[in-house]
C-alpha cells in the first residue's frame, strides 16, 4: 500500500500541492485526475524521489521514500513526455535498462506485443511519437513489478494500439497488480480504474470509486461527473 | 750544410746593401750557437737525468729538455732567466701531487709544450698554477693538457707569447675553490688561440691587458665566466666558442674590443648569460651568434658600441639593456624567436634599433623595398611589466599576458614611445 | 555507479566530439612535433595550448553534455538508482574521456617520435597530469554550473565566465595586486595567488620543470624551493584535488536536493 501524508510542494511562490492525503489500495488501479497544472505529475515524481515535498511523507509499505532509492525495484514507471538520448538504438536502451536494474525481464513478450521487433536497430530520434511511446511503454512494463505507475500512458497511441495497451493492462489487473494512472481521456480513465482521486487547488478534491463519483455528482455519465466536479468548483 | 747554403746565398743576395755586413755576423752568430744547443733528456731510467728541476739546473741557455714518457712527482720547477725549450710526448706526466706550482718561470724566449700537468695545490691564499710565468717576452705554451689544475696558466706582467692548442681543466667545485685556466695579469701582446679550457672558475681572465688577441677559443662549462675582461682595453676576440658556462663572456672597465664571430650558446641558468658588458665604450661586436642562453647580451652601462650582423637564436631575452647605455647601434641583426627580444631600463639615450630582421615581426611591405611599413616594437609589454614589478614575470607564457602584449601592440600605452625599428627588415640579413 | 560511467563514457566515445577534441591533439602535436624538431620545444607550446583549451573544452563539453543528456538521466533518476550513482557517473564519463582525448591525442605523436627514450618524459607526464587534472577540475565546474541553471543560454554564459575568469580575468587582477603592491615583499603573496587558481598553478608546475624556468628569475627560485620539495609537490597536487573535490561534493549536493 502507498500512503500520501500531508504531501506540500512549492515551486518558486507557486503553491502546487498543499497538502495532499491519499490511500492507494493493493491490486486496484487509482487515477490521478484533475486540470491542467493540478500537480498530478509532480505528486507522481514525488513519489518517486525524482522531486522532493516541501513537507509531508509517503511510505510505500512500511518504508519512507525520503533518502531512499530500493523501494524503486518494486515499481515500473511511465513517464509522461517520452524522450530519450537520441544517439542510440532501441535495443540499446532496452539492454541499457535491463543493465541497469538487473532485474528479470519479460521485454521480448511487450515487444513482440507492442510489434516493435522492425524497429528495434532503429535510433530513437528517427521513431514517430507513437512509436516513441511504445518503446516508452516496453521500458516501464518489462520488469513486471507489482507497482505500476504510467503518466498519460495513451498519448500518441493510435486507436488499436490503445486497445492493445487496454487489454494489457487489464491482464495486470488480473494479475493483481496496483496500477496509478493519470490521463485526460475519460474513456480510458472510465473502462480502467476502480478509483478516482481528484486534484484540485493542491488538495484531493474527490477520493472515491466512479460510482461514487457518478452518485455525489448526480451524473451518469463519467465525463459529466467529472466536468461537474469542476464547476461546482468555479461556481 | 744546407743552413750554411743558404746563409751564404742571403748574404751574397743583401750583400750590397749597406747593413750586409751587420747581418752576416748575426746569421753567423745564430747558426754557431745553434750548433752549440744541447739537448737533455730526462727519464725515469738510463737517462742523464731522472729529474726534470736537475735537468733545467744544468742546461745553458738555448737548450732544449726532452722529458720522456713517464710519471715526475715534481713541484715547483724553477725556470730562472734562462731561454729553455722544455717539450714531451705523449705519456709525459708531472704530478705536482698538490704541493704549490707545477713549473715557474722567469724568462724569455723560451717554449714549453707536448706535457701534462695535473693535481695543482688548491689554496685559499695563494694563486697556485701549473704554469707560472712572470715577466716573461717571446715565448709559447703549446699543447699542454692540465688536468685538476686549480689555476691554469698564471701570467704576469708578460708580452708577445703564444698559447696554443692546450687542454686545460679543472675539478673545481665552488668559485672560491677554482680558479682561472688562463689568467693573464698586466700583460700584453699576446696571442691565445685553439685551446679548451672547462670545468675551472673562468675560462680565460684578462686584467690590465692591451692587444691581446683571442681565437679559436673553445671555453664551456666553467663556473664564471667563459672569458673575462677586467680593466683591458684594445683586445680583440673571435671565432671563440662559449658554451654552457654561468655566463659566456664578460667585458669590464674596458674601451674598444672588439668581438666577432663568436659563439655564445646554453649559457642557460636563472643569473647566466651570453655576454655581459658593463661600463665598457667603443666596442665592436658583429657575426656572433647567441643561441639558447637566458639573456644574450646584457648591457649595463655601454656606450658608443656597434652591434651588426649577429645572430640572436632562441634566447629567453635577446638584449638586456639595465641602464646608463648611451649611443649604442643595433642594425642588421637577425632576432628569431627569442621569448623577449628586448628588455629596456630607463631612457632610449641615442641608442637605435633601426634595420634589423625580427622574426616576431607581423607588418607588411607594400613598397617592396624590404623594409617593412609599419614600424617593429622590441619591447612588450609584459618585458616593461617585468622590468618594473620583477615577481609579475610568474605570469609568464599566460593567455592573459599574450593579450595584454597584443593589445599594446596594436595600441602601445606603456612600452617607450620612441623604442623602435622604423626599418625592420622583411628577411634575414645573410653575412 | 560503473554502469552509468561506462554508458555515459561509451555514449561520449562514440560521439563526434570527442573524435574532433581527439583528432586536433593528435594534428596539434603531430605538426609541433613535425616542424619543431624538437620535444621540448613542442611541450612548451603544447602547455599554452593545453593550459587554455582543456579547461575551455572541459567546461563547454560539460555543460553541453549535461544539457543533452538531461532526459536520459531522467529516464535514470526513476529507476532503482541513486541519485549520487546517476550523477557521479555521468561526471567522471564527461571527465574520463576528455582526459583520454587528451592523452591519447598528445600521447600517440609523442610516443612515436620517441618520447620513451628522452629525456624529456617527466616533463610530458607532468603535461598529461596536469591536463588530467584541468579536465576533471573543469568539467566538475560544469556540471555545477549545468545543475544550478535550468535554463541553458544561461549556464552556457556562465561557463564561458568561468572560464575567462580563471583563464584570463584572475591573472589581470592578479598583475594589477602586484603592480600596485610593488613596495612589499611579494614572493608570498605570489606563491598563494598561484596556489588558488588551478589554471596558474598547472603553467607554474610545467614551467618549472622546462628550461625555460630560468627566465623566471628569483621569483621562479623561490618557487622551485616550494614546489621542488615533496611537501611542495604534494601541496600543489593536494590543491588540484581540492579543486576536484570541492565542486563534485557542491555537486552532489546541489544534485541531491533538485527537483526534476
Amino acid at each position: 500500500m502507498v500512503e500520501f501524508k500531508d504531501i506540500q510542494k512549492k515551486f518558486g511562490k507557486n503553491d502546487v500541492l498543499t497538502g495532499i492525503n491519499l490511500k492507494i489500495q493493493d491490486g486496484k488501479t487509482t487515477a490521478i485526475l484533475g486540470p491542467n497544472g493540478s500537480g498530478k505529475t509532480t505528486l507522481i515524481k514525488i513519489l518517486l524521489g525524482m522531486c522532493h515535498s516541501n513537507k509531508g511523507d509517503i511510505l510505500v509499505g512500511n518504508s519512507t521514500t525520503k533518502n531512499n532509492w530500493s523501494y524503486r525495484k518494486n515499481i515500473d514507471y511511465l513517464p509522461q513526455i517520452a524522450n530519450f538520448p537520441g544517439n542510440i538504438k532501441v535495443k540499446e536502451i532496452i539492454a541499457m535498462i535491463k543493465d541497469l536494474r538487473h532485474q528479470k525481464t519479460r521485454d521480448e513478450e511487450l515487444i513482440t506485443y507492442f510489434e516493435l521487433k522492425p524497429y528495434l536497430d532503429t535510433k530513437l530520434s528517427h521513431l514517430s511519437g507513437g512509436y516513441k511511446q511504445k518503446v516508452n511503454l516496453v521500458l516501464s512494463l518489462m520488469f513486471d513489478s507489482p507497482f505500476v505507475i504510467l503518466d498519460e500512458p495513451t498519448s500518441g497511441l493510435d486507436p488499436l494500439s490503445l486497445i492493445k495497451l487496454k487489454d494489457l493492462l487489464k491482464k495486470e489487473q488480473d494479475n493483481g497488480k496496483t496500477i496509478l494512472i493519470t490521463s485526460h481521456i475519460m474513456s480510458f480513465v472510465e473502462e480502467i480504474s476502480d478509483h478516482i482521486s481528484f486534484i484540485l487547488d493542491g488538495k484531493v478534491y474527490f477520493d472515491g470509486s466512479i460510482d461514487e463519483l457518478k452518485s455525489t455528482t448526480q451524473e451518469t455519465d463519467f465525463e459529466y461527473a467529472i466536468a461537474n466536479l469542476l464547476k461546482n468548483d468555479h461556481a | 750544410m744546407n743552413l750554411w747554403k743558404s746563409s751564404i746565398r742571403i748574404v751574397i743576395k743583401v750583400d750590397r746593401m749597406k747593413s750586409s755586413f751587420f747581418l752576416l755576423c748575426l746569421i753567423i752568430a745564430l747558426n754557431f750557437s745553434y750548433a752549440q744547443n744541447r739537448t737533455l733528456e730526462v727519464c725515469a731510467k738510463d737517462c742523464e737525468f731522472t729529474s726534470i728541476q736537475q735537468a733545467v739546473d744544468q742546461a745553458k741557455a738555448g737548450d732544449s729538455i726532452f722529458i720522456k714518457k713517464g710519471v715526475y712527482k715534481e713541484h715547483d720547477i724553477f725556470i730562472n732567466r734562462k731561454s729553455l725549450h722544455l717539450y714531451g710526448e705523449k705519456g709525459s706526466i708531472i704530478d705536482i701531487d698538490h704541493k704549490g706550482y707545477g713549473i715557474k718561470v722567469e724568462a724569455n724566449d723560451f717554449s714549453i709544450t707536448d706535457l701534462t700537468i695535473k693535481n695543482v695545490e688548491v689554496s685559499y691564499t695563494s694563486d697556485y698554477a701549473a704554469i707560472y710565468l712572470f715577466k716573461c717576452d717571446n715565448f709559447k705554451l703549446k699543447n699542454i693538457t692540465l688536468k685538476k689544475a686549480f689555476f691554469g696558466f698564471l701570467i704576469e706582467k708578460s708580452s708577445k707569447g703564444i698559447i696554443e692548442e692546450n687542454d686545460i681543466s679543472g675539478i673545481g667545485q665552488s668559485e672560491a675553490s677554482s680558479g682561472n685556466a688562463i689568467h693573464l695579469w698586466n700583460s700584453k701582446e699576446l696571442e691565445v688561440r685553439d685551446n679548451d679550457v672547462y670545468n675551472m672558475r673562468d675560462g680565460i681572465y684578462i686584467e690590465f691587458g692591451s692587444n691581446n688577441v683571442f681565437e679559436n677559443n673553445t671555453s664551456h662549462d666553467n663556473m664564471r665566466y667563459g672569458l673575462h675582461f677586467m680593466f683591458s682595453d684594445d683586445n680583440r676576440y673571435s671565432y671563440n666558442t662559449f658554451q654552457n658556462n654561468s655566463a659566456g663572456v664578460a667585458v669590464m672597465f674596458s674601451k674598444r674590443i672588439q668581438m666577432n664571430n663568436n659563439v655564445f650558446k646554453k649559457n642557460w641558468g636563472t643569473a647566466s648569460y651570453g655576454l655581459l658588458l658593463k661600463e665598457i665604450s667603443d666596442g665592436e661586436i658583429y657575426h656572433n651568434t647567441f643561441e639558447n642562453n637566458t639573456t644574450g647580451i646584457t648591457a649595463d652601462g655601454s656606450t658608443r658600441i656597434n652591434y651588426y650582423e649577429n645572430d640572436f637564436i632562441n634566447n629567453g631575452y635577446a638584449v638586456k639593456f639595465i641602464g646608463g647605455s648611451y649611443k649604442n647601434k643595433f642594425y642588421k641583426n637577425n632576432f628569431l624567436y627569442n621569448n623577449f627580444d628586448l628588455s629596456y631600463s630607463g631612457r632610449l639615450n641615442n641608442n637605435s634599433f633601426d634595420t634589423n630582421y625580427w622574426s616576431d615581426y607581423t607588418g607588411y611591405d607594400l613598397d617592396n623595398d624590404n623594409y617593412g611599413d609599419v614600424p617593429y616594437r622590441p619591447v612588450k609589454l609584459f618585458s616593461y611589466l617585468v622590468n618594473e614589478t620583477p615577481e609579475s614575470i610568474i605570469l609568464l607564457r599566460s593567455l592573459f599576458v599574450d593579450i595584454i602584449n597584443f593589445s599594446e601592440k596594436v595600441t602601445p600605452v606603456f612600452t617607450p614611445k620612441n623604442l623602435t625599428d622604423q626599418q625592420p627588415l622583411m628577411s634575414e640579413v645573410q653575412w | 555507479m560503473l554502469k552509468i560511467l561506462k554508458y555515459s563514457f561509451f555514449d561520449l566515445i562514440r560521439s563526434r566530439w570527442s573524435y574532433v577534441y581527439f583528432l586536433f591533439y593528435l594534428l596539434l602535436s603531430s605538426v609541433l612535433l613535425f616542424l619543431n624538431n624538437d620535444l621540448s620545444n613542442a611541450i612548451i607550446t603544447l602547455l599554452n595550448v593545453v593550459i587554455v583549451l582543456v579547461p575551455l573544452i572541459g567546461t563547454i563539453f560539460g555543460v553541453m553534455y549535461y544539457y543533452d543528456s538531461q532526459e536520459f538521466t531522467e529516464l535514470l533518476l526513476a529507476q532503482p538508482i541513486k541519485r549520487k550513482s546517476i550523477f557521479l557517473g555521468q561526471y567522471l564519463g564527461v571527465a574520463t574521456s576528455l582526459s583520454l582525448s587528451v592523452l591519447l591525442g598528445l600521447g600517440i605523436p609523442f610516443a612515436l617520435y620517441g618520447l620513451f627514450q628522452s629525456n624529456v618524459i617527466f616533463d610530458f607526464l607532468i603535461l598529461i597530469v596536469v591536463a588530467v587534472f584541468l579536465s576533471f577540475i573543469f568539467s566538475a565546474l560544469a556540471f555545477n554550473i549545468a545543475l544550478t541553471n535550468t535554463n541553458k543560454i544561461k549556464g552556457f554564459g556562465y561557463a564561458i565566465l568561468v572560464w575567462l575568469f580563471l583563464a584570463v580575468i584572475y591573472d589581470g587582477a592578479f598583475l594589477i595586486a602586484l603592480i600596485y603592491f610593488q613596495e612589499y615583499p611579494l614572493d608570498q603573496f605570489t606563491l598563494v595567488a598561484t596556489l588558488f587558481n588551478p589554471i596558474d598553478l598547472s603553467r607554474i608546475l610545467i614551467l618549472l620543470k622546462l628550461d625555460i624556468s630560468a627566465l623566471l628569475g628569483y621569483t621562479g627560485a623561490i618557487f622551485k624551493d616550494f614546489f621542488g620539495t615533496i611537501a611542495g609537490s604534494l601541496v600543489s597536487l593536494g590543491v588540484l584535488a581540492v579543486w576536484v573535490v570541492l565542486p563534485l561534493w557542491r555537486m552532489l549536493h546541489v544534485a541531491k536536493k533538485k527537483d526534476f
